[in-house]
């Protein structure tokens, strides 16, 4: 089947299987592998990315239920070589160790920013429940949450 | 993991949805958000040869003031009802359920009408709606018709609808000032609940329902039944699990189910959320 999808402001067309995950779409199609694949299976949040603005996690929502939506991944963040504000803030205060965890973390931070603009250190971890980090570093991504909240 | 192949179909209406499933049959299913249907696809626990997309069925997604009753379009996201002034004034008991369904990603996408189509007793929102009378509205080839909550859940997995029916609306009776409780005990965040409650109260009126503690979600009715009478939160609590079949798993042995439902029913209905 045939979906259009705008990905980070480009428009693609693309000729896919209706059974393409969002996931294998960006990191297959498009070759946009910053969106990592973690368990699978909707609990990690490796896979989060933005869908007309919201995170979602592209493990489990198929290609087609994108089709004709504004999708932005990690790659889509920076501004002509300068990071999006939460990405200053995840390197400013150490909240990435291995990094698997960071795209998506970045991507739901943002979201969750977006929806509660100052959030108590509580409610970013609770915001951030859909979100593993396997080096257990979660005091230094709430740290640079709240950092990204105070900057803006 | 990939879900094996099938076709995908997206309807414009409910009635076109209808036709295209009632075309292929038993081999069809409504994909809503898809938080519960894909993950069984993947583990190919589903494997439905045709998807036919409800989700841009957009006048199915609404939240209004009926009356008596608060009623929600069956396309109606998690995060919606959590937050919708309506929800909050009328239903909190509601509106603080949805706040607990997964994480904020699947609250992004999971419709109440698909957790309530999926009969998941582990679920929380079919116990919530349960426990505060609502009534389902299905629509079929041969019209519409209501189902109450307390007649929809009739087996795992398995509800009241035909195949070729589909959840349209949740007609969820108003609290009026009662005061509520919901209670999810969980070892891991967003997990689903070992038990949960979902439980009313309002002078010798209550409602209790039971998250995980069977086959189907539970109406704790002996709960009601003994507050009704006069019993004490505390003396009602130790009936919760009269109606409950728990079954043990990897997680919780049924002794240890029913002791969890009975603490939980009672610091639900001790709540003085209002």
């Amino acid at each position: 089947m045939k979906v259009t999808i705008t990905v980070n402001g480009k428009t693609h067309e693309s000729e896919v299987e209706p059974r393409t995950l969002l996931v294998q779409y960006v990191r297959d199609t498009l070759g946009l592998t910053g969106t990592n694949i973690g368990c699978d299976t909707s609990s990690c949040g490796a896979c989060s990315l933005h869908v007309n603005g919201e995170s979602v996690k592209s493990c489990t929502m198929l290609a087609a239920q994108a089709d004709g939506c504004e999708v932005t991944t990690i790659e889509g963040l920076a501004k002509d070589g300068v990071m999006h504000p939460m990405q200053t803030a995840f390197m400013e205060n150490h909240g990435l160790q291995c990094g698997y965890c960071t795209p998506g973390m970045v991507m739901a931070s943002i979201s969750l920013l977006k929806e509660n603009p100052n959030p108590t250190e509580e409610e970013v971890r609770i915001g951030l429940e859909g979100n593993l980090c396997r080096c257990t570093g979660y005091h230094n991504i709430v740290k640079s949450v709240l950092a990204a909240a105070q900057a803006k | 993991m990939i879900p094996a192949p099938f076709d995908y179909k997206r309807a414009s209406s409910a009635a076109e949805a209808i036709a295209l499933v009632g075309e292929y049959g038993e081999d069809a299913k409504f994909l809503a958000g898809g938080h519960s249907l894909l993950p069984l696809m993947k583990l190919r626990l589903a494997q439905p040869a045709v998807l036919v997309d409800i989700a841009r069925i957009t006048d199915l997604s609404y939240i209004r003031d009926a009356g008596d009753h608060i009623a929600i379009g069956a396309l109606t996201r998690h995060m919606d009802v959590e937050k919708s002034p309506i929800v909050l004034q009328h239903v909190p008991l509601l509106a603080n359920a949805a706040s607990h369904v997964g994480d904020p990603q699947v609250r992004h996408r999971g419709t109440i009408g698909g957790s309530i189509a999926h009969a998941d007793s582990a679920s929380d929102l079919p116990a919530t709606t349960l426990a505060l009378g609502a009534t389902y509205v299905v629509q079929g080839p041969n019209g519409v018709r209501e189902i109450p909550a307390n007649e929809f859940y009739v087996g795992f997995l398995e509800s009241a609808l035909a195949p070729d029916e589909m959840l349209t609306e949740i007609r969820v009776p108003k609290m009026n000032g009662a005061t509520w409780g919901f209670q999810k005990f969980n070892r891991r965040a967003q997990d689903w609940a070992i038990v949960g409650v979902a439980a009313w109260k309002r002078g010798n009126e209550s409602g209790v329902a039971l998250v995980n503690m069977g086959s189907v979600p539970v109406l704790a009715s002996s709960v009601s039944q003994a507050i009704a009478s006069g019993a004490s939160i505390a003396e009602a609590a130790e009936l919760a699990a009269s109606e409950a079949e728990p079954q043990s798993d990897l997680n919780a042995s049924a002794e240890y189910r029913v002791h969890l439902a009975k603490v939980l029913v009672r610091r639900a209905l001790e709540s003085t959320n209002a």
